[in-house]
């Protein structure tokens, strides 16, 4: 019983203690999966949505609300790429600055429901006594269906791309309250929580260094999902009259003003229609692929 | 068993509250006056005053709070400023189209989606797990009145197999009924079934890990008896859960159908009152809305009971 | 009793032969998670194969039964044969009628095992409406002949109850039920025991011996644990790292281990008698009176429960000495340890560290208390911050309790010598080390702010015994070079005579012994005491000595 116990490691090679094989890197994940055709095509197609509506002015488009009544209707032409439409604005250009519109709402609506989502649900996951009124506000919010919401919100503060951000981040905030708040719960049982709390870590650090960070995987997920879902609230606000005013170029706006012609030019809608929707199973698709790379136990739920 | 129904009823009591005083809340505390928007634009001050002192908008907002909850209780859910006519009346004449494209959209969700569920769980990777995968996506990205302008499009205007739009109650004969609600029901599905085939899969694949799926092949019993028997009965709880869930987009999109379809039921009710902005009508339906899928969520979590013996006590 | 079958069972042919048995990863044949593994059981004898994780006694015994599973693993030679019949060639039909009817398994965790939707009765019931045309009636009377076989008590009751209504030794019989209704020739049993307590493993082992000399049955059971080795076994064979190492009777096996391996694997194990300790008359560091923890449980319109977790416990720990808390699951040990950190809050109590009351303290001054006393939890993965570099994990207590950084990564390097690890591992994650290593990480971690009180809450109970063994030298080893005082948490009686010069006894929440440690384990007072040793498998055979206890 003399040797210490640094001579007994090499002494004895125990067979089954061993380092757990270490995953391969996040980016060659990323690469592995992109070979699928679908992923990649995901990927092209939301790099042409960005890539449109950052460069939409130069790109041979004309002033989105500039009203021509000489060529209302117009068909597809080498002037009009995609027909122009009751007011004889061009569909085309009114396309690639809905663009704009969509990646703005996009971004501002995740950017801000995730930040705001974040720092409320770690309050309520760390301490007890803020969550319980916390989640029962969120509670209340999450009760009444978004799109209704929204609805109330805009009409009763007027329409404006501000009013309708906050329409479609308000109903996103508690989503993303409860998924931080239930990360921060579990981590709060870990051990090595445990221990730093008998380290005498303080919370400001205990919460930057071993609990936010386990937040970051699922929220970059469920950042895809509330991107798709905040463009698709948008335009279904603006599709129902109660979203962006009629003359901002917005792909719900637009397929809002052809509704009263569709069975004459379906093509108003549906040209629309189908930008925004390709737009939105891109996103849905990426966001599948980084759920199943950044966090498995929750691709395994839903 | 009973207790514990009673006290899920009693535990949605708050969150209705809640609820309540979020409608409450947003619509007094937002930057728009109700007063002035009823009175319109070109109203002067006087008037103004007069209309707030009617409305009971110059009470301190707690009291007006509990006027309007005590209101509520007695299931007052005001008068509507545009007719005229009680709010509860107006919901109770258009209620007949919205629950019947919801009730059949519902129906038609879980026939198709939990069998479709299964299917992809029963070889994850397989073809039919990629198809059943691939359209589910293709479900959540494709935006309802997207789908239903294409259903019009193709099945109404060049098929001409369905009626445009528009709606015929039961009284006018089942099929014209029928006729008209079937292709809402089909736009209207879409989503839902994405969502209840996705969890379905996943939760019956999530019991195929599970011990006791290894003690029953272990007994001897057939893939099949493996999937149903044991893992879809197990999977159960979260199927039903998502179907709860799923409540909320269905009214989202039970406002867009009856939009793009022309039906005069609850969620065009919505729309008219939000560009008539007739608040206590845009009011009254969120709350009912609100209510009806917290009473859903209530009722899925009573039927816990049935499929879950670990919940009875 | 082995005695008598072995003779019988030489010269009967195999119900279960192995021969050369490869498994390999799917898509990869080049590695093998089982290579060229033979082994044979026979009727009425209990083959024991035995070995530490990873080295493929499980997969073995799956790929018996043909539960591989498909996407992940399959059989790359070899054959299996089950009463002369390759198993391996058997398509999906024919392996189905052989389950259940001629060879059986019973699982780890029996409380995962069972379908938790469906009652028991039905659960048993399913496999005679497989294999057996029968009526309903005929298939109840024999399932509850069955529950009455396997001593549940009011079958019919349990017929019509749910698993989660049953303790977890009951469901096992459940399970068991499942398995040798239909009088299978093989039994496979996976570690059926490792999931239970000492006392109920002993009622459960015994269950198995019952059945399988009424019928006959050959036994295949896998295990990690020498104790029930040698209560049970006829034949062992020990494996690592897929490969059989060695295949020998119990007795050679246990006494005259011929390769090197298979002797250290036996020689960790620890004995239960304790090794002689000079009686230690230190100062007290940790003192503790009257703690009680009590749960309420709220019930709709009924009255609280409440729950004692922890009951009136007295315990003192002098400098350098080691004191066991022992007892099985729900016996509140843990939650003593817990409270005694202010993990939890007790009910009521007394803890005194160094003449300071921990009791009470709230802010400012438990942060100071918190250096005094600190902790190595049971599972080494999650005790980690995956995240943080081991380095910063070590002197992360050091900075928060004011040391200068420069200061707090010298003593972080002399930590590393202490628990045998080299000083550039402080770089590196912790996924660059194994359980082992990160306990040994763990527990530097926890000697940093030079604590008066160390508490293991089952620290050694996640490791396997080689590396247990070593761990265990470790703390013994840090217990006399730093004169700490450990709090030893543990539900193993061995681990406890190995280490601990005191031990304390507890049983649902209550303090039932507390003395020497070699006093409780030779002349315990307490019936509950004798009664964990007398469960405690292999109690009669002093494993480092190969010979049995005098």
């Amino acid at each position: 019983m003399s040797t210490s116990p640094a001579d007994r490691n090499i002494l004895s090679t125990p067979s089954s203690d061993e380092p757990r094989s270490a995953k391969p890197s996040f980016a060659r994940r990323l690469l592995r999966s992109a070979r699928s055709l679908p992923v990649l095509v995901a990927f092209v197609v939301l790099a042409l949505v960005v890539f449109l509506a950052i460069f939409a002015p130069w790109l041979g488009t004309t002033d989105p609300i500039a009203i021509d009544p000489g060529s209302r209707f117009a068909s597809s032409s080498a002037v009009h790429w995609f027909g122009s439409d009751a007011f004889g604005r061009d569909v085309y250009s009114r396309l690639l600055h809905g663009a704009r519109v969509s990646l703005i709402v996009g971004l501002g609506a995740t950017f801000a429901s995730v930040l705001l989502g974040l720092v409320i649900g770690v309050f309520a996951g760390y301490f007890p006594r803020v969550d319980a009124v916390v989640m029962r506000v969120m509670d209340g919010v999450m009760a009444i269906p978004s799109i209704l919401l929204a609805i109330a919100l805009v009409s009763l503060t007027g329409a404006t791309l501000v009013t309708v951000l906050v329409a479609i981040i308000v109903p996103e905030i508690p989503r993303v309250v409860r998924l931080v708040r239930s990360v921060i719960l579990n981590v709060r049982s870990e051990a090595y929580v445990e221990a730093a709390i008998l380290l005498g870590t303080p919370m400001w650090r205990m919460l930057t260094r071993h609990m936010v960070p386990n937040t970051v995987a699922p929220l970059i997920v469920q950042g895809t999902f509330i991107f798709a879902s905040a463009i698709l609230t948008e335009a279904t606000l603006s599709f129902l009259g109660a979203g962006l005013p009629s003359e901002i170029p917005s792909w719900g706006n637009m397929m809002a003003d052809g509704r009263t012609y569709f069975q004459l030019y379906p093509g108003l809608v549906l040209y629309p229609g189908i930008v925004l929707a390709l737009t939105l199973l891109s996103s849905n698709i990426i966001g599948d692929v980084l759920r199943d790379l950044l966090d498995p136990k929750m691709a395994k739920r839903t | 068993m009973i207790s514990y129904i009673l006290k899920r009823v009693i535990a949605t009591l708050p969150v209705m509250l809640m609820v309540a005083i979020v409608v409450f809340a947003i619509l007094r505390l937002t930057p728009g006056d109700p007063a002035a928007i009823l009175a319109g634009d070109d109203a002067s001050g006087e008037q103004l005053e007069r209309i707030r002192q009617m409305m009971g908008l110059d009470q301190p907002i707690l009291t007006q709070l509990y006027v309007w909850v005590r209101q509520l209780l007695t299931g007052d859910l005001g008068v509507s400023l545009l007719s005229n006519t009680p709010v509860i009346q107006m919901i109770g004449a258009r209620v007949g189209p919205t629950l019947s494209l919801a009730l059949s959209t519902i129906i038609f969700t879980v026939l198709v989606a939990v069998p479709m569920g299964v299917i992809a769980a029963r070889r994850p990777g397989g073809w039919l797990d990629r198809t059943v995968m691939t359209f589910s996506v293709l479900g959540f990205s494709i935006p309802t009145f997207v789908v239903g302008y294409l259903l019009i499009y193709w099945l109404a205007l060049k098929l001409g197999w369905f009626p445009v739009q528009g709606y015929a109650p039961l009284a006018k004969g089942v099929w014209p009924y029928a006729q008209r609600l079937i292709l809402p029901t089909l736009a209207l599905s879409g989503i839902y079934i994405a969502l209840v085939a996705r969890m379905t899969r996943s939760s019956v694949m999530d019991v195929m890990g599970e011990d006791f799926i290894r003690t029953a092949r272990a007994k001897g019993a057939t893939e099949w008896s493996v999937l149903l028997r044991h893992a879809l009965r197990n999977a159960a709880v979260p199927i039903v859960t998502v179907i709860g869930i799923g409540i909320a987009s269905l009214i989202t999109g039970v406002v867009v159908t009856e939009s793009v379809f022309n039906l005069p039921g609850l969620g065009r009710l919505v729309v008219e009152a939000v560009l008539a902005r007739d608040y206590p009508v845009i009011q009254g339906l969120i709350l009912l809305f609100s209510f009806t899928y917290i009473l859903i969520n209530l009722l899925v979590d009573v039927l816990y009971t049935a499929f879950d013996p670990r919940i009875r006590y | 009793m082995s005695n008598l079958h072995k003779a019988e069972a030489h010269g009967v042919s195999p119900v279960l032969e192995v021969r050369d048995l490869s498994v390999s990863l799917v898509g990869d044949n080049s590695i093998g998670v089982v290579r060229c593994v033979s082994f044979a059981v026979r009727p009425g004898e209990t083959v024991c194969v035995v070995g530490e994780s990873g080295s493929g006694k499980s997969v073995t015994s799956f790929a018996v039964m043909g539960l591989l599973s498909p996407n992940e693993l399959a059989c790359s030679g070899g054959e299996i044969l089950l009463e002369g019949e390759n198993v391996l060639q058997a398509g999906p039909e024919r392996l189905r009628a052989l389950r259940a009817s001629t060879m059986a398994m019973i699982f780890q965790e029996p409380m995962s095992a069972l379908n938790p939707v469906e009652t028991v009765g039905k659960q048993i019931e399913e496999v005679l409406s497989i294999h057996k045309n029968q009526s309903k009636r005929e298939r109840r009377e024999r399932v509850l002949a069955m529950l009455e076989a396997v001593h549940l008590p009011d079958p019919k009751r349990i017929y019509n109850s749910y698993p989660h209504q049953l303790s977890g030794g009951q469901r096992q019989r459940v399970v068991i039920c499942i398995a040798l209704i239909l009088e299978p020739k093989l039994l496979i049993a996976d570690e059926p025991t490792t999931a239970l307590d000492v006392t109920t493993q002993k009622q459960i082992l015994l269950l198995i011996r019952e059945l399988q000399e009424k019928h006959n049955t050959a036994v295949l059971f896998i295990t990690h644990d020498f104790g029930v080795v040698a209560d049970i076994a006829d034949r062992v064979v020990v494996m690592n790292r897929g490969e059989v190492v060695e295949v020998g009777s119990r007795e050679q096996i246990l006494s005259a281990p011929r390769e090197r391996y298979t002797r250290m694997l036996i020689s960790s194990v620890p004995s239960l008698q304790p090794e002689p300790r000079e009686p230690n008359d230190n100062e007290i560091v940790l003192a503790v009176s009257g703690l009680s923890k009590t749960y309420d449980q709220r019930r709709f319109w009924k009255k609280e429960h409440v729950v004692h977790a922890a009951a009136d416990i007295d315990l003192t720990l002098r400098k350098g000495e080691i004191l066991a808390v022992v007892g099985e699951s729900g016996s509140g040990k843990s939650t003593v340890a817990r409270c005694i950190v202010r993990l939890q809050d007790p009910s009521a109590r007394e803890i005194t560290i160094c003449g300071e009351n921990m009791a009470t303290v709230r802010g400012q001054a438990l942060h100071q208390m918190r250096k005094r006393v600190q902790m190595v939890f049971q599972d080494p993965f999650r005790s980690l911050n995956p995240r943080v570099s081991v380095g910063e994990s070590i002197i992360e207590g050091l900075i928060n309790f004011g040391t200068p950084h420069k200061t707090a990564c010298q003593r972080a390097r002399d930590l590393m010598h202490l628990v045998g690890l080299p000083a550039d591992a402080l770089e590196r994650f912790p996924h660059q080390f194994s359980g082992g290593q990160r306990q040994r990480i763990c527990i530097a971690r926890a000697l940093a702010p030079e604590p008066d009180v160390l508490i293991a809450d089952e620290a050694v109970s996640a490791l396997d015994v080689s590396v247990q063994a070593q761990v265990l030298a470790l703390l013994d080893d840090i217990r006399m070079k730093t004169s700490v005082g450990v709090l030893f948490i543990t539900h193993d009686l061995r681990v406890a005579a190995q280490i601990c010069d005191t031990i304390m006894v507890m049983r649902q929440g209550r303090m039932v012994e507390f003395g020497p440690a070699a006093e409780i384990l030779t002349a315990p007072r307490q019936a509950y005491t004798q009664a964990l040793l007398d469960a405690a498998p292999g109690r009669h055979w002093d494993f480092q000595k190969f010979g049995p206890i005098q």
